[in-house]
């Protein structure tokens, strides 16, 4: 018993198949809502200059915007939800996303602009990668609830508090924005420099653990 | 006492034509046979997103506007009948308060005070029509507090009036009823739930900054509801109707949210 266990833990994949179904519903629901989200903001823009222009929104008119970002904000939370209870549970965010040291950041980051970062291994996350990862996550989060200050100002007035007024919660969601969208350059680009990655992101890639014998040659029975 | 109905204000006149039925009814059975692929096509929907003009596409729109009924039942629950929106003190106050209506303000057509009438239908015991008079010399009350447009502005607005949760019961309305839809002079129309009727900030406003609302803010009578966005605040009210039927309003036909709480 003890031993199919353990090989099964050795076979799951880097990306096991819920997490890829909730990825790429993520994706999916985020292009929406960033779409959608852009169409909405025109009506009243933030920054004078900044007009998104008809080609790259969603909705022909702002009914249609609204009616988009209100049906994927369902999609982008429920998803959202189970993503966050299924990386705590599984121990997927304490394998991969922590810890990150500063100053592992800093030397990665140096060595990635020389593009001399070292992606072998797609199984292992570097320190850039894990402080990404985990910011957009939180990110989001905030999104979530800058999202919710937004839509109930009145019946959340005590949220909307917190992002000091309505057009502050709009503030903090057009930054969100920028933030999630400024990950989505980078993270595109980085994966379609290896894509390996995103055949993995489809196929779940390669076991997530080295084959006992080869990783540990002298592996301990007790295990 | 048996009261003779009232036919509904919002009956139309010369009931319906049938010819135009009998003309499309071909088309009219393809629809409904469109609609047996409405529950297919939500997820699909998703991934057709090749055009902007999608939205537009018949059966999209239904799944759209299915989800978008989802929400008003959602923000129904939501709904806190005794949580006040945020007040604010005079010195905050815009004026003059915002301009907003689906033409510019240059289009509007003042209404003359002096004939109009608010007429009563539905479910209320004294349906008598009341002056603009007799409205401005009920009771008044003031509230300070922000007006979100659906476009995503916001001022600082201090509007005063008759409470419609008092008016409702002084005129014997059922206020266990759903709805109460309310006819404009330009051809508006709105329909508010009556839990947010009843609000205590929801008031039938009269005045702005303590002076009457002028032309373009909906003088005579307009409504002023701080717990949903601003195009549900109807202006140049002439008659309503509280009733137990659902009715599209002005914005929720061409595709807007309906309950637009805030």
């Amino acid at each position: 018993m003890i031993a199919v266990k353990s090989t099964e833990r050795h076979r799951r994949q880097l990306h096991p198949a819920a997490l890829r179904v909730m990825h790429w519903v993520n994706a999916l629901a985020m292009i929406v809502l960033i779409g959608s989200g852009w169409k909405i903001y025109n009506d009243d823009v933030l920054i004078g200059w900044l007009h998104f222009p008809e080609w790259m929104v969603i909705g022909v008119w702002a009914q249609h915007a609204l009616q988009w970002h209100f049906l994927a904000m369902w999609i982008l939370m429920l998803n959202g939800i189970c993503y966050l209870v299924y990386g705590f549970a599984s121990g997927r965010f304490r394998r991969k996303l922590v810890p990150i040291w500063p100053s592992a950041v800093l030397a990665e980051m140096r060595a990635a602009l020389r593009l001399k970062l070292a992606h072998d291994d797609i199984r292992h996350y570097n320190a850039v990668q894990k402080l990404l990862y985990a910011g957009v996550i939180v990110v989001i989060v905030v999104q979530v609830l800058s999202g919710w200050a937004i839509w109930k100002p009145m019946q959340l007035s005590e949220l909307t508090r917190l992002f000091y007024d309505f057009q502050g919660a709009r503030l903090v969601h057009f930054l969100g924005m920028v933030a999630i969208v400024g990950f989505l350059v980078v993270h595109v680009v980085l994966a379609l420099l290896v894509p390996k990655t995103i055949a993995a992101m489809i196929t779940g890639g390669p076991p997530e653990h080295d084959e006992p014998a080869a990783a540990a040659p002298l592996a301990t029975p007790a295990e | 006492m048996i009261r003779t109905p009232s036919p509904s204000l919002f009956r139309p006149k010369n009931g319906v034509d049938q010819s135009a039925l009998k003309q499309h009814g071909q088309l009219v059975k393809d629809i409904n046979r469109r609609n047996l692929l409405r529950g297919t096509v939500s997820l699909g929907a998703l991934t057709m997103l090749t055009g902007c003009s999608v939205s537009d596409a018949n059966a999209v729109q239904s799944v759209l506007r299915a989800v978008s009924a989802f929400n008003d039942k959602v923000q129904e629950l939501l709904f806190r009948p005794n949580h006040l929106a945020p007040t604010f003190s005079e010195d905050q106050v815009i004026k003059p308060p915002r301009f907003n209506a689906y033409y510019d303000i240059m289009d509007v057509k003042p209404v003359d005070g002096r004939n109009w009438k608010l007429e009563l239908a539905g479910r209320i015991e004294n349906k008598t029509p009341w002056t603009a008079e007799q409205i401005y010399a009920l009771p008044e009350e003031e509230w300070i507090t922000r007006h979100i447009c659906v476009e995503g502005w916001d001022y600082i607005g201090q509007w005063s009036g008759p409470s419609l949760r008092k008016f409702l019961e002084r005129i014997g309305a059922d206020t266990k009823a759903k709805y109460i839809s309310f006819i404009c002079a330009d051809n508006y129309t709105e329909t508010l739930d009556m839990a947010t009727a009843l609000h205590p900030q929801t008031i039938l406003a009269t005045k702005y900054a303590k002076a009457p609302i002028t032309d373009p803010f909906g003088f005579p009578l307009r409504l002023r509801a701080p717990t949903k966005l601003g195009f549900k605040s109807a202006k140049w009210i002439t008659a309503m109707e509280v009733t137990n039927t659902f009715k599209e309003t002005f914005w929720s036909k061409q595709g807007f949210n309906w309950f637009a709480g805030i």
